[in-house]
């Protein structure tokens, strides 16, 4: 296969600053995570050692296979809500192997307010069992929380993607066959008693774990009876009356060793399989990828640069090469895994929409999952183009692309703008992973823009009312406002805390955590027999 | 690494471009990867090898058996880097690695040494003269070498120049060090060794002996304890003289010391081997200690487990090193693919093993496979239990000595305990394997293909072979 041939210059001056600009958010990002998982009260890590309980980085290195990766989700989600401490939602979640089966794990991090479940801990939830569901992961959910944030129940209690929507998603996933285990190392009050009592199988910690749909204070107020937690909803009390819970564990060790068990007997559907070849590096460093992504928006840059340093050897069969040249298409491996990639060199025209919308069909069509690089500000606009029908192409590939069947991967690269976000695999396309660049922006449109079509629509009306025009300090009291908002709410950190991705990559890991995604999403089948698409507007 | 997660103590394996599936790879806590296959760049590699040591934050290094493991610039290395290098000082790695220091050494401790020369010479009058001195037959010897590089056996004088040529531009590839010294060569001669164990007080223990007589291209094959020829007075003489030898060149941790017996039980030193042997689980089995536990007790500065008086022997132990070599044409080398295998198991037999099925045996390494160790109560016991493992090991896809070996078990001469160095020259020189093996493998095929009924469901070849990058991405994310 052809080889991309690099055209990048290391040594000049515009590598030189993408490369210290991208050094510099990644090592902000590296910061914010490191908080994320270490900054807590001393008093809250010795509350829980004192219980007995293990922490939940601990739990994880315990329940993972050794020497295997861990794929984290969101560890960023929450972030600066909620007065800043409520790391990751409260939640710890990723994809990791255990006795060498692919699942996804949740777990609460009882060092951050017990446990408790905020509206972002309802959302990072609901994101896990979609995955789960999408990708036929077993879930393993270890569980020590205080039940709803009271204050904020409003938040996470009546609407559709609230707290019921997590039970009814775990009916809906095993009736799907998707092995849930629930170990109990903790409260699990009211609202929180269904998440093992839903479960397929639950391990209950003596002494620790308690499951109960009024916890004794309740209990107290509307009976008068006086109980312990273990009474209420111990171990023993479920695992030996009740029969909520189906194994006795010691401490929490015990309860992981439980599980391992679980998974060891658990027998899993055959993977989808794809025609692998031999996995290889890139022959280029990814390193270099931190030079070539432009520090601003404005300055283009090749996305076969970046495709070069993702993909195996760093071949790349480019499909309609001569074609709408602003949208690039073509196949390589990753990780020994076929792939269609599709990566953006401008904005979309006709012929690049069209050329897309062909190429997701025969990757659809021949099963080959599609991975999308977004670095778009959206479609061309202007008289001549929707003379041409550019809303209609425009549907053609968006058309394509949701409809398609094989699974989906979306890294944000840079801009992700307006409708091309939604035609290159947004949030809302079901891509199985979703993941944003540290320099990434996602908006319905650059921050100058916006405040461009205010001031011009402001322009508009003072005419029409006969009022004189404004002068350059109004229109900065316009234009202002509007640049401030979109710098602070559609940076990477902010998209990330509220869970519009999946994480932010750095850019060297671009390629692994792709490898790991596509190995875990052929856990569900690949199906051949729904393909196919709506109406295509001609 | 088996040792260590007993102690709790973390493991980080290093790697080369050839070992990335390698099994020390994916058993280890975490893995660090060196670069290209090529030794100088990965294994050989003394800076990336520290520098892996710093980045995962390893506190000690040990160097396995082989690439640096007698390196004494690399034990120095450590050493100034603050890192605990798992085996004895530089100092001592450097004098006994140098044979003909290590011989002066030994002779002043009063133990026997082979007659010959005691520091190399490049002017091939004087080696001749030295030959003369010594009489014929002599072996020539590389001064920097092991593993039977750059060693000659020259019967007369008439030869002697040739093989002096071709020994010393042999050693300058192998060692880039081409000095050579001459020794006596002794006729049918036995390889027997001492296990030694000294800490940093000052106390030299020995574990008793090992034969390693068995011996192809110079390497041994099959190592046993204790050896057949050993008397209890025997033993103690030369365990006192391994000892003397420890204690006379200041060593610490872990070594060997190797002697050849000739045929009136007259011992002679040979060498020290400054590191843990590969034949070291024989002294394992039959003295019940954990020799890796040892090296790290001695190495965290703790002093012996154990006393000279404590150390008992029982039974007999047997190993035997799978090679993927071909026995048919001289063990040369034949790397490739293993597409099935399935080890033996059962009471008294230990299998450390370096493969699996879907292995790729790099060209670029020793193509040791494992290494099969059986312990039963006595040596005919031990004999038939390692016949019994050999026979129920399958290997596919690379050629083995397994064949080789069960022949030379059952051979008369090894069950008389009749062993020396010349032992596979002597009795197995043109071996063919027994046709019935292939014929019995042969029509098993050919029954199974008329049955495929019976046939179970995708047993072997292409299901599950494909690694994920789950299995190739160690710690990732973590």
């Amino acid at each position: 296969m052809d080889v991309i041939e690099t055209k990048i210059n290391t040594t000049s001056d515009e590598y030189r600053r993408n490369y210290e600009s991208m050094v510099a958010r990644v090592a902000e990002v590296k910061e914010e995570l490191r908080k994320a998982r270490d900054d807590r009260p001393q008093k809250a890590k010795d509350r829980i050692a004192s219980q007995g309980k293990m922490p939940i980085r601990e739990k994880l290195e315990r329940l993972l296979d050794r020497n295997t990766p861990f794929l984290e989700i969101a560890p960023l989600a929450g972030r600066g809500m909620y007065d800043g401490m409520i790391h990751g939602g409260g939640l710890v979640c990723g994809v990791g192997v255990v006795c060498g089966k692919e699942v996804i794990i949740t777990g609460n991090d009882a060092t951050i307010k017990g446990g408790a479940t905020y509206p972002m801990t309802m959302k990072k939830t609901l994101r896990v069992q979609t995955m789960s569901m999408q990708n036929r992961l077993p879930i393993i959910t270890l569980i020590d929380s205080a039940g709803g944030y009271l204050p904020m129940q409003s938040e996470v209690f009546p609407d559709i993607d609230d707290g019921g929507r997590i039970f009814y998603n775990q009916s809906i996933m095993s009736k799907m066959g998707i092995p849930q285990i629930t170990a109990v190392m903790g409260l699990c009050t009211a609202g929180g008693a269904y998440v093992p009592a839903m479960s397929d199988e639950v391990i209950h910690v003596k002494g620790i774990g308690a499951i109960f749909l009024g916890g004794p204070p309740l209990v107290k107020a509307a009976t008068g009876e006086e109980v312990t937690a273990e009474q209420l909803g111990g171990a023993d009390l479920h695992c030996r009356e009740s029969g909520v819970s189906d194994y006795y564990a010691e401490d929490d060790a015990h309860a992981i060793e439980i599980i391992r068990n679980i998974l060891y007997c658990l027998p899993l559907r055959e993977k989808a399989r794809l025609p692998m070849h031999e996995p290889k590096p890139p022959l280029y460093d990814p390193k270099e990828i931190y030079g070539i992504v432009s520090k601003e928006f404005k300055v283009p840059y090749d996305v076969r640069e970046l495709i070069a340093r993702i993909v195996d050897g760093s071949e790349f069969l480019e499909f309609k090469e001569l074609f709408g040249p602003t949208v690039i298409c073509g196949w390589a491996y990753i990780h020994g895994y076929p792939v269609g990639i599709i990566g953006n060199n401008g904005v979309l025209f006709p012929d690049s929409s069209m050329k897309a919308a062909q190429f997701i069909q025969l990757c659809d069509k021949r099963r080959i999952p599609l991975i999308f690089l977004q670095n778009i500000n959206g479609f061309i606009i202007g008289r001549e183009y929707e003379r041409g029908g550019i809303a209609k192409h425009g549907h053609k590939m968006v058309m394509a692309q949701a409809c398609a069947t094989v699974p989906k991967f979306t890294v944000i690269v840079g801009a992700s703008f307006g409708a091309g976000n939604y035609a290159m695999c947004g949030r809302a396309y079901n891509p199985r992973f979703l993941w944003m660049y540290p320099n990434a922006e996602i908006a319905v449109m650059g921050g100058e823009q916006a405040s461009g079509v205010l001031v011009t629509l402001r322009k508009d009306q003072l005419t029409k009312e006969g009022l004189p025009p404004m002068n350059e300090e109004e229109e900065e009291t316009i234009r202002n406002p509007i640049i401030e908002a979109s710098k602070k709410e559609s940076n990477a950190l902010y998209s990330t805390s509220q869970l519009w991705d999946d994480g932010i990559l750095d850019p060297v890991d671009t390629r692994d955590a792709l490898g790991l995604a596509i190995s875990a999403s052929l856990n569900a089948p690949i199906p051949d027999d729904v393909f196919g698409y709506g109406i295509f507007r001609m | 690494m088996y040792t260590c997660r007993e102690m709790g103590i973390s493991t980080v394996a290093v790697y080369s471009e050839a070992d990335r599936k390698a099994v020390h790879v994916l058993r280890a806590d975490q893995s660090v990867f060196l670069g290209d296959s090529d030794p100088a760049e990965s294994y050989l590699n003394i800076d990336k090898i520290i520098a892996a040591a710093k980045q995962t934050g390893a506190e000690a290094i040990h160097p396995g058996y082989g690439f640096l493991a007698e390196n004494p610039l690399f034990a120095e290395r450590c050493e100034s880097e603050r890192l605990v290098f798992i085996g004895p000082p530089s100092k001592v790695i450097r004098e006994l690695g140098d044979k003909t220091v290590a011989r002066r050494t030994v002779m002043g401790s009063g133990v026997a040494v082979i007659p010959g020369m005691n520091k190399p010479e490049s002017d091939t009058r004087v080696l001749a003269g030295e030959a003369e001195k010594i009489g014929y037959p002599v072996l020539i010897k590389a001064a920097a070498g092991g593993g039977g590089k750059g060693m000659r056996v020259v019967t007369s004088p008439g030869d002697f120049n040739e093989a002096c040529a071709s020994a010393t531009s042999e050693a300058k590839r192998a060692f880039s060090d081409g000095s050579i010294y001459l020794e006596k060569y002794l006729s049918r001669p036995r390889h027997i060794e001492f296990q030694i164990v000294a800490d940093r007080q000052g106390n030299v223990v020995h574990l008793f002996e090992r034969e390693c007589s068995i011996q192809r291209r110079h390497q041994k094959i099959i190592e046993e304890t204790p050896s057949p020829i050993m008397t209890p007075e025997l033993r103690e003489r030369m365990g006192k003289a391994a000892v003397a030898v420890a204690k006379a060149s200041g060593y610490v941790n872990a070594g060997t010391v190797e002697f050849l017996v000739d045929q009136d039980k007259k011992f002679y030193f040979l060498e020290v081997n400054t590191r843990l042997q590969v034949e070291h689980p024989i002294t394992e089995m039959t003295t019940g200690l954990d020799i890796v536990r040892i090296q790290l007790e001695v190495a965290c500065g703790n002093p012996l487990p154990v006393r000279q008086e404590d150390v008992r022997g029982r039974g007999h132990a047997i190993e035997c090193r799978i090679y993927a070599e071909d026995p048919e044409k001289g063990f040369y080398p034949s790397p490739g693919r293993i597409i099935y295998m399935e080890e033996p198991s059962g009471p008294g037999i230990r299998n450390d093993c370096g493969i699996y099925s879907g292995f790729q045996v790099p060209v670029e390494y020793d193509p040791i496979l494992s290494k099969l160790i059986v312990y039963a109560e006595d040596r005919s016991q031990a004999i038939k239990r390692m016949i019994q493992a050999l026979e129920s090991y399958i290997i596919l896809g690379v050629k083995t000595p397994v064949h080789f070996l069960i022949d030379v078990l059952k051979s008369e001469a090894f069950i008389k305990g009749d062993t020396s160095t010349d032992f596979i020259d002597t009795h197995f020189c043109g071996w063919k394997p027994d046709r019935c093996y292939a014929d019995a493998a042969c029509a098993a095929y050919i029954i199974d293909e008329l049955n495929p009924a019976v046939k179970p469901k995708a047993a072997t070849g292409q299901a599950g072979t494909e690694m994920s990058p789950w299995q190739t991405l160690g710690l990732w994310g973590r």
